[in-house]
């Protein structure tokens, strides 16, 4: 028997790191656009997934992974629009991780799907740590939540592509300052993009739009590139 | 409460760790986690006390030691810590896109006592 100190340096997430980047390799080999769609809960994300459908459903494949505690609602949302849509409920788990992904993409069929968006459970915290596989974080937050939330829950703004600020309907209503959304966001995050939009009257969709079809079409032209190889094995 | 998560995935790894340097018992975690990393030190300590009881690292202390957020300004070749979580260099004043550190999630060793079987 000896006390003796073990040299470790492992990071603690690594078993996700390592099922999101499969993840990421099936659907990069599919040509499939991969977003992970976070906010805090009542936001706003099944209605943008629901407007962002009615417009891109007749210009691409679209399929959905819904995640939430309990209760199949949003998938049943999302169903109605047309698209495959497939629920994970977490039992009282407050994020997705790569291995739940993985899980739903086996009821998924992935042929002739350009984008797949997953809709994380809603909580501004803990989905922020875990990948997917996913090839951007989007952010949301509705003005109704107030400006002071980059601030207060900086990875999650920290980590996104694009933050959409959702609601702005609302704003004469409330005292959100959009201005500062943008600055606090701007600070954490440089490179971000950032949106203002509302999913009740659609104003300040097209940006969003054209955003998600450029991204389908890199993606989609990697897969055309990729295809030939694919066929023959 | 992802710190449960957090927590038996911590404890996979140390369990790993033990077996592979023969640790009958561990007494000593150190971990670093970045000031950025959305972990709250307290909750992971209350999680690991729950999932690691009756295993070789029941009782186990954990010490963290906390990262500053840094970042790389590739104009200025200036690597500087982030104050304030402003991603701004302090030379040029330009934004800066490259994170050098700040969202660790890592075991940096384990202490414990050799020889014995885990259980």
């Amino acid at each position: 028997m000896a006390e003796i100190k073990v040299p470790v340096v492992r990071n603690i997430l690594q078993a996700n790191e390592r099922l999101a980047s499969e993840n990421r390799r099936r659907f990069d080999e599919a040509g499939i656009f991969v977003i992970n769609l976070m906010s805090s809960p009542g936001a706003g994300k099944t209605s943008l997934l629901e407007k962002t459908i009615e417009t891109l459903a007749g210009r691409m494949g679209i399929a959905v992974i819904e995640g939430d505690l309990q209760s199949s609602r949003d998938a049943e949302r999302i169903q109605k629009k047309g698209v495959q849509a497939v629920q994970i409920n977490t039992e009282g788990g407050c994020h997705l991780d790569g291995n739940m992904i993985q899980i739903a993409m086996d009821s998924i069929d992935l042929s002739g799907v350009d984008l797949l968006i997953i809709e994380n459970v809603g909580n501004l915290v803990c989905p922020a740590e875990f990948n997917l596989g996913e090839h951007e974080k989007i952010t949301m937050l509705s003005v109704a939540e107030g400006d002071d939330k980059p601030v207060k829950y900086p990875l999650m703004f920290q980590i996104c592509s694009v933050l959409l600020v959702n609601k702005i309907d609302l704003l004469p209503y409330t005292d959100c300052d959009v201005e500062k959304i943008r600055q606090t966001s701007r600070q954490l995050n440089p490179g971000g993009l950032v949106f203002e939009i509302s999913c009740r009257t659609g104003e300040g969709f097209e940006p969003w739009l054209s955003w998600i079809e450029n991204k389908v079409g890199e993606h989609r032209k990697n897969r055309s590139g990729a295809a030939p190889h694919a066929d023959k094995s | 409460m992802h710190e449960l998560s957090i927590a038996q995935s911590l404890l996979d790894i140390i369990v790993d760790e033990s077996q592979r340097h023969r640790l009958g018992r561990v007494d000593k975690v150190r971990l670093r986690i970045g000031e950025l990393a959305a972990v709250v030190p307290e909750s992971l300590r209350f999680c690991f006390d729950l999932v690691s009881r009756d295993t070789v690292a029941g009782g186990a202390v954990i010490e963290i030691e906390t990262v500053a957020v840094a970042a790389r300004c590739d104009k200025c070749d200036l690597s500087f810590e982030v104050k304030e979580r402003v991603f701004q260099c302090p030379q040029c004043g330009e934004p800066v896109f490259e994170m050098l550190g700040g969202r660790e999630l890592e075991v940096v060793n384990i202490e414990g006592e050799t020889g014995g079987e885990d259980g």
